[in-house]
C-alpha cells in the first residue's frame, strides 16, 4: 500500500531530515512512526500526500510514485488519504457539520447522501450531537475527533495522523487512538506519528522508530 | 456534469455570501467602479446625442452667395453663369428670396415671426458646392466670390459642422483613452479586493488544498466574486448615468426649447447599456484572474 525506498529529504540550506529511509506498510496495517522531536516523523508523513517532495528515492502509494506526481494530480492523491494533524487545521468560522462536509464539496457526493455521510462520520467519532457547534466550543480532544471525522468522511483507504494526541491528556489521547484502531479494524491502513512511548505501549502495533532521519528499528 | 454544475452553483453562492458578509466594503467597491465607469459611459451618451444632431447637418463644404437686393433678373443670371463657369465650382443652385422665405416659414418656431414681417427681407442666393475642400482654398474661393458684382455676402456654411465633427472625433478619442485608463483602474481595484480575500481565506485555502480541492475549485468563487463586483459596478454606473442625464436634461430641455428644438441628452441604447455592464463584469473577472493566478499559487499546505 505504502512503500518508501531509499527516501532522502533535504531541506533548502542542506539540512537532511530523512537519510535513505525504506519501509513498506501493507494494506490494512496499523503502524506507529515513533521518535523524538526532530527525528523526521512529520517529514516522513508529509511526503506521503506530497506536501513535501522527496530529494531522492521513491515513495509508492497504491503503486503510484507520489514523488513524480504533477501538481494537478495532487488533489486526487490527497482525496484518497485521510490526514489528521496535531493542530487539527479546522475552519473556525464554520460549524462542526460544515467542517466535515468540506472534503465532499469537491467530490461526486451531494445532497442527502453527502449529509448522511457527514453524520455517519460524526457519529463514529461521537460528535453527532455537536454538529451545529462551532469548533471553538469543542475541547481539544473533541477538536481532534472532528479532524478525524473530516479525514474519514471520504472513506479513504489510508489514514495518516501526525502527533494527533500531542496536546491531549492521557485519557483523551487513548480515546483518539481507539478511534484509529476502530477504523483499522474495518480495513483502513493507519499510520500514526507520535513521540508518546506510553501510548505506543498500550497498543500492540508495528513501530517504525526514527532517529536523526533514519529508521533504527 | 451535475457535479460540475453543483460546484459552480456553490461557487456563486459562496461569492454572494462573501459580498453579503462585507456589505459596506462591497458597496464601496461597486460605487468606485460605478463612478469610474459612469464617466466614459456618460461621455459616450453625450457624443451619441450630439452625433444625432450633427448627422442632420451636411459636412460637405458649401458656400451661400447672397445677392444684393437690386441684383435681380439678368444680373443674377449672369452671376449664376459666371459661378458655373468657375473651374473650382462643382454645382450651383439658385434659391430665390421667395423660396428662402418658404423654407424659413417651415422652420419650427419661426412661422409666426415670418408671418409678422411686412415684407420679405431675404435676398436671392446661390448655393455653391465647390470642388475644393481645403480650408485655405475655400477661403480663397469665398474671397473671389465676394468680389463679384451683385454679391452682398458669402458664407462658408459647413465650417461649423466640420469643426463640430472634428471636435466630436477628438472627444471620442479622449473618451476611449479615459475608458482604457479607468478599465485598468477597475482591474486594479478587483485585483486588490481579491488579493485581500485570498489573504483572509489563507487558512481555508491551505486546508482545502490539503484535503484534495483542485485549484479550479478554489479559484472559482474568487472569479465569481470579481465578476459580481464588476457587474454591480456596471449596474451602478448606469444608475449614476441615468440620474445625471435626468438632472442635466432639465436644463438642456429649457436651452433646446429656446432654439425651438426638442433636443435631449439620450440614455445609452439597450445594447450599449448591456455592453457596459458585461464589460465591467468581464474586467472584474479579469482582475480576479490576475490576482488568483499570482497569489493562489503561493499558498501551499505546510
Amino acid at each position: 500500500m505504502i512503500s518508501f525506498s531509499g527516501v532522502v529529504k533535504r531541506y533548502p540550506g542542506g539540512q537532511e531530515a530523512l537519510k535513505g529511509v525504506s519501509f513498506a506498510i501493507a494494506a490494512g496495517e496499523f503502524a506507529f512512526v515513533a521518535g523524538h522531536s526532530g527525528a523526521g516523523k512529520s517529514t516522513l508523513l508529509k511526503l506521503i500526500p506530497a506536501i513535501e517532495r522527496p530529494s531522492g528515492g521513491a515513495i509508492l502509494v497504491n503503486g503510484q510514485n507520489v514523488g513524480n506526481l504533477k501538481r494537478s494530480a495532487l488533489p486526487y492523491l490527497r482525496r484518497n488519504l485521510g490526514l489528521v494533524f496535531q493542530d487539527q487545521k479546522l475552519l473556525y468560522d464554520r460549524s462542526v457539520y460544515d467542517n466535515v462536509m468540506l472534503p465532499l464539496a469537491f467530490g461526486e457526493l451531494a445532497g442527502r447522501e453527502a449529509a448522511r455521510r457527514v453524520r455517519a462520520a460524526l457519529e463514529k467519532v461521537g460528535l453527532l450531537a455537536r454538529e451545529k457547534a462551532n469548533p471553538v466550543q469543542l475541547s481539544g480532544g473533541e477538536q481532534q475527533r472532528l479532524a478525524i471525522a473530516r479525514a474519514v468522511v471520504n472513506r479513504p483507504a489510508v489514514l495518516i495522523a501526525d502527533e494527533p494526541t500531542a496536546n491531549l491528556d492521557a485519557e483523551s489521547a487513548a480515546a483518539i487512538l481507539e478511534i484509529f484502531a476502530a477504523f483499522n479494524q474495518v480495513g483502513v491502513t493507519v499510520l500514526v506519528a507520535t513521540h508518546d512511548e506510553a501510548l505506543i505501549g498500550r497498543f500492540a502495533k508495528r513501530v517504525l522508530r526514527l532517529a536523526r532521519g533514519s529508521i533504527v528499528e | 456534469m451535475r457535479t460540475w454544475l453543483r460546484q459552480h452553483r456553490q461557487a456563486i453562492a459562496a461569492a454572494f455570501g462573501k459580498l453579503a458578509a462585507q456589505k459596506s466594503a462591497a458597496l464601496l467597491n461597486a460605487l468606485v467602479i460605478g463612478i469610474a465607469l459612469s464617466l466614459p459611459a456618460g461621455g459616450y451618451a453625450l457624443l451619441s446625442s450630439l452625433r444625432d444632431v450633427t448627422q442632420g447637418a451636411s459636412l460637405e463644404p458649401q458656400l451661400s452667395v447672397f445677392l444684393r437686393a437690386e441684383a435681380r433678373g439678368p444680373e443674377a443670371e449672369a452671376l449664376g453663369a459666371r459661378l458655373k463657369g468657375d473651374a473650382r465650382v462643382n454645382s450651383v443652385r439658385f434659391v430665390s428670396r421667395e423660396q428662402a422665405l418658404k423654407e424659413l416659414q417651415a422652420t419650427e418656431g419661426l412661422a409666426e415671426v415670418v408671418a409678422a414681417l411686412s415684407r420679405n427681407p431675404l435676398p436671392d442666393a446661390f448655393v455653391v458646392r465647390p470642388k475644393v475642400a481645403d480650408a485655405v482654398d475655400l477661403d480663397a474661393l469665398a474671397g473671389d466670390l465676394r468680389a463679384l458684382p451683385g454679391v452682398a455676402h458669402v458664407q462658408v456654411d459647413s465650417a461649423w459642422a466640420r469643426r463640430l465633427a472634428a471636435l466630436a472625433g477628438t472627444a471620442r478619442l479622449a473618451i476611449a483613452l479615459l475608458a482604457t485608463l479607468l478599465a485598468f483602474g477597475l482591474v486594479a481595484i478587483t485585483f486588490n479586493t481579491i488579493r485581500l480575500q485570498i489573504l483572509t481565506q489563507r487558512a481555508e485555502i491551505e486546508i482545502s488544498k490539503l484535503i484534495g480541492a483542485t485549484d479550479a475549485f478554489i479559484r472559482r468563487p474568487f472569479f465569481y466574486l470579481g465578476a459580481l463586483q464588476g457587474l454591480a459596478g456596471g449596474a451602478l454606473a448606469l444608475a449614476i448615468l441615468g440620474g445625471s442625464l435626468a438632472a442635466l436634461n432639465v436644463g438642456v430641455a429649457e436651452l433646446a426649447a429656446s432654439y425651438g428644438s426638442a433636443f435631449r441628452l439620450a440614455f445609452l441604447a439597450p445594447g450599449d447599456a448591456l455592453a457596459v455592464v458585461l464589460f465591467s463584469g468581464a474586467l472584474g473577472w479579469f482582475g480576479a484572474y490576475l490576482s488568483v493566478s499570482k497569489y493562489l499559487l503561493e499558498i501551499e499546505p505546510k
